[in-house]
Formats: C-alpha cells, structure tokens, sequence
C-alpha cells in the first residue's frame, strides 16, 4: 500500500473535505482522525477555520497531535464552546457507537437506559450539538453494529425527528457528512436517508451494503475516495509524525 | 475586615448530611475538588443526589454507595473515556436515580439556580432520546412572533457545593490559574448560603492573588463562598494546572483496582481508609514503589 491509498490518509483526506467551505468558524474534532481532518482543512483550502488545541486555546499555527508549540489565538473555554455551538459558528466531527439512516446518532449507552447493558459517554454535548451546529462523524470500524436501523438511546438527533420539529430547526440542522474506513455517506437525498458517497479504494459497493444493517440509498455512479496530494501528504506528516492516525483505522 | 472563613476538610464535609443535594465543581478528571471528595468518604453522609460534570468524584462516592441519584451529562476520565466505578453502579442498576442532561443544559440548570430563575430555554436536548428519559422536562413556546418551542431546563438548586481552586484568600476571594474555570461560579451561585465550601491549593493574602495572574482569574468573590479550605495536592489524582498535570500512573492503578471487589477492597483501604495526610504520604509512597519495581 502507498502513502496515497493508506487507508488513514484516505480518511483524514474525506474528514478534511467535510470542512470544505465552512468558511470562518470553529472546526471541530474529537479523536485523532477528525482533528487532523479539520487541521488539514485548515492548512490548505480552508484557511480561516479556527481551530483548537483540545483544551481551551485556538491555535494558529500546524500543531501536529499532542504538540505543546502553540500559537495561541484564542481563548475557548468550554463556556465558550457552548456560546459558540449554539450560536451555531461551529462544525463538529464527532464519532458514534450506534448511527441509523437518519443520522440519529448514539454515544450514551448500549441496551436500556434505565440499566443499559454497557455504559458509554453519556450523552455529552450530542444533543446540543446536532441542533445547534453542524455535526459530522467518524466511525473507524464500519459494521452492522454501529450502522443500525435504531440506536438504543438518541443522543444527537437526525433528519426524521428534525422533520417534525420547528421551521427554525428544520432550517439550520445539518449533518454533512459520516466517514468511515470504508466510505464516506451523506444524507443529501429528497427524505434526508443516508446515501452512500464514495468508496475507499479497494471497497466495493457490496462490502459497504454488507456491513451497514438498514438500507443505504446508493447512487448508480459511486466514485472513488479520493486520495492526498503530494502537499496533503507532507502537511499531514507534519501534522502526525508519529502515524496515530493508522491506530484508529487499524 | 471580612470574615476568615477558614476551616477543614472534615468540617466541609459535616456539613453534608444524607439525603442533599450536593454540586461538585470540575470537569471530568480535570481540577475537582478530591480531597473534600475523600471527606465526604469518611463521613455517615448517604442517599446524596451529585451534581457533577463527572468523573472520579462521582465514582468514588458510587463505589462507596452514598449516591442515590445522579444528575450529570457525562461521567469520564478524559484520559480514559469511561469512569469504572459509575459503569458498574449504573449496569448493576445500583444507582436509583439518573438524570441525564446534556452538558449545556446541566450548565443552564446551574445558571437558572443562581439566577433564582425557575427555568431557562434552550434548544439543546429537544428531539433528543434525553426528553423521553427525562419525562419531568417541559417545553415552552416564544411569546414572540416566531413562536418556536424551547425547553425549558428548570432551575437545579443545590444544598451544597464543593470546588477546588488554585489560589484563594481566607475570606473566599478565589482564582483559577489553569485553562478553564469550568462551571465553578455557577456550582457555588446555584447552591444555598451557608454550604459553599472552597478549597485551594493555597491560601494567600489577598493582595497577593494579583501577582499569580491578572484580574481576570479572580472570578469568585467572597460572597459566592461559607468556607475556605487550603489542601495542596486536593485535586489529585486530577489535574489542577498549572500547579500539576493529571496523574496518570495513578489513575490507571485507579481503574485497574476498580475491575473486581477484590482488588478494589485492597485499593479503597490503603488509600482511602485514612485522612488526608494519609492519603497524600500512601500516593507518594506508592510512587516510590513504583520507581524502585521500575
């Protein structure tokens, strides 16, 4: 395999799209893929993201992950977060243990919530999220588990609830994009359904059917993911020397 | 002059009684208030509803079955995703009540408490599986022309608070030094006079608090806070930069103990089983072990 078909690459490359045209607002990640999808965004066709260090500081400079030289220029208290999540100057790119065709999206608990059979997060801040801000997601390992036709406890909302919810909502919710180690999915259909966007290279159309548990909407024509540039390929080594990235997609 | 309000952890911690509610400041593993935590441990208190962006605080007093109900949006480590202790109670079923919020709501819960207002609205929550769980939640609609309907997150009042700070003066002027003062004010604003309790790493005049940092980190005033407490090395074994980082070692042994009773048992009693002091001189001496094995 090529530094270009590397299968982390290819995904940091898809998460770094999702940010594209997002303009000047606060791009968000939570895991390693995701954040250097937003800071390889940010460092080639979307310069005026902001983006953050992870703690409480947006960073101006390629911080590679877990970096400490900074430049800081900004402050982002988690009270600002929220200030900047529900005025809606935000894209997040988070992941999901469960996810269905709607983008309903589960990161709390597996089995009843009442007693679950597996406590995760807590909901954290997905409801706010989804209803407030854009909000995309990685799921490293792309099964029938996690792409389920109902998640156990709806943590951030999707396009049916949304549906039936105010004009307000309806027009400001957006979910771009969900990227996984085999495809990038979107929800730009007539009904909002999760549509299959593109391939990795070396997965087919069927593999993706395979491992998805609801009906995915797939278009006649699916391309390739496409892979880095040269450029893209430099910048995200300085972004991650040590390759944390190919522990998340191992 | 104004009042010294110096006392102890133990008295702090009297102060608690089975049955309140009680809000921890913090987030996560990051800056809580552990050694009046521990406190709370050595005390009769039980059947206590926590408030808390959680996470050993609110394991350590589940492990130690003092918690009957939960309000929190998440409960983590940070540096490992999941608290043990409060997975367990809350597979096993042993906690019998949750409230589960999402973390801006839990913020405007505390901020409608300190603003003594009944509610404030938000959007976050609505449609989300959090209002089917949380069957006591009401929306309401703008009176406005836009008409759109809101939650309304009621007020979450506490009987009391603890949060750790860096530096404090005796009387309760208090500054953070780190990143983030996290939702401290509004722990201590949502909680009733008489049981907002303080503690610091240390405790300086206050003409000092100004030569640790600008006027910016002095963000409680004394008439947020009943008692002041210096306990260096409190937050431990969470972070409370930039007097220290999170200490890893030990909050790995930590979630290694709590995997079975019996190992838990042998963990809870080396280090909790004493005072402060104790606890303090048994995690340094913990760490020479470690150094000589390594």
């Amino acid at each position: 395999m090529t530094a270009s078909t590397n299968l982390a690459n290819i995904c940091v490359v898809a998460a770094a799209e999702a940010f594209r045209g997002n303009g000047e607002i606060f791009g968000s990640g939570m895991g390693t893929i995701q954040t250097l999808g937003v800071r390889l965004a940010r460092a080639t066709f979307e310069p005026d993201l902001l983006v953050s260090d992870g703690e409480a500081f947006f960073v101006a400079n390629n911080l590679p992950i877990g970096g400490s030289n900074k430049v800081i220029e900004g402050w982002v208290p988690f009270r600002q977060v929220f200030d900047t999540v529900w005025g809606g100057r935000r894209h997040v790119m988070m992941g999901a243990s469960q996810i269905d065709m709607y983008g309903n999206s589960n990161i709390a608990n597996i089995g009843p919530w009442k007693q679950p059979k597996a406590q995760l997060l807590g909901v954290r801040g997905a409801p706010g999220n989804t209803i407030n801000n854009k909000t995309s997601f990685f799921i490293p390992k792309h099964t029938s588990k996690v792409f389920v036709e109902k998640v156990d406890m709806v943590s951030g909302i999707g396009y049916d609830r949304v549906a039936k919810m105010s004009k307000w909502t309806r027009d400001n919710f957006c979910l771009p994009r969900v990227i996984t180690n085999l495809c990038v999915l979107d929800f730009e259909t007539p009904d909002n359904r999760m549509r299959l966007r593109s391939v990795h290279p070396g997965v087919t159309v069927d593999d993706v059917i395979a491992n998805t548990g609801f009906e995915l909407v797939i278009p006649t024509d699916v391309p390739v993911s496409r892979g880095p540039s040269a450029e893209e390929l430099s910048i995200i080594e300085t972004l991650d020397p040590r390759g944390l990235r190919n522990k998340e997609v191992a | 002059m104004a009042r010294d309000k110096r006392m102890t952890l133990d008295d702090a911690a009297a102060h608690v009684k089975s049955g309140m509610t009680i809000g921890i400041g913090g987030w996560g593993s990051r800056r809580k208030p552990m050694s009046l935590v521990r406190a709370l441990l050595r005390t009769d208190a039980k059947d206590l509803t926590v408030v808390s962006y959680g996470g050993p605080d609110v394991g350590l007093l589940c492990a130690a079955g003092k918690v009957k109900k939960v309000v929190y949006g998440f409960v983590s480590l940070d540096s490992i995703a999941l608290e043990p202790h409060f997975r367990s109670a809350r597979q096993s079923g042993s906690i019998a009540e949750c409230v589960e919020y999402d973390e801006g709501m839990l913020q405007w819960a505390l901020y409608a408490a300190s603003l003594r207002l009944p509610f404030l609205p938000t959007r976050a929550g609505l449609g989300s599986d959090v209002t089917v769980v949380n069957p006591q939640l009401r929306t309401i609609t703008s009176p406005y022309a836009d008409g759109e309907e809101l939650l309304a997150v009621p007020s979450l009042e506490l009987d009391a608070a603890f949060v750790h700070l860096n530096r404090a003066d005796m009387h309760g002027n208090a500054q953070f030094l780190g990143p983030d003062l996290y939702f401290d004010d509004l722990f201590l604003g949502a909680c009733a006079t008489g049981r907002r309790f303080l503690s610091c790493e240390k405790i300086v005049t206050s003409d000092e608090l100004l030569k640790n940092g600008s006027f910016h980190t002095i963000k409680i005033n004394r008439s947020m806070v009943d008692g002041v407490i210096e306990s260096p090395n409190g937050s431990h074994f969470t972070h409370c930069t930039p007097d220290y980082e999170r200490d890893e070692k030990f909050q790995s042994a930590y979630v290694k103990a709590a995997a079975d009773p019996e190992s838990w048992s042998a963990f809870a009693s080396r280090f909790l089983g004493g005072s402060e002091a104790d606890y303090q001189a048994e995690v340094k001496k913990w760490h020479d072990e470690q150094k000589a094995q390594a």
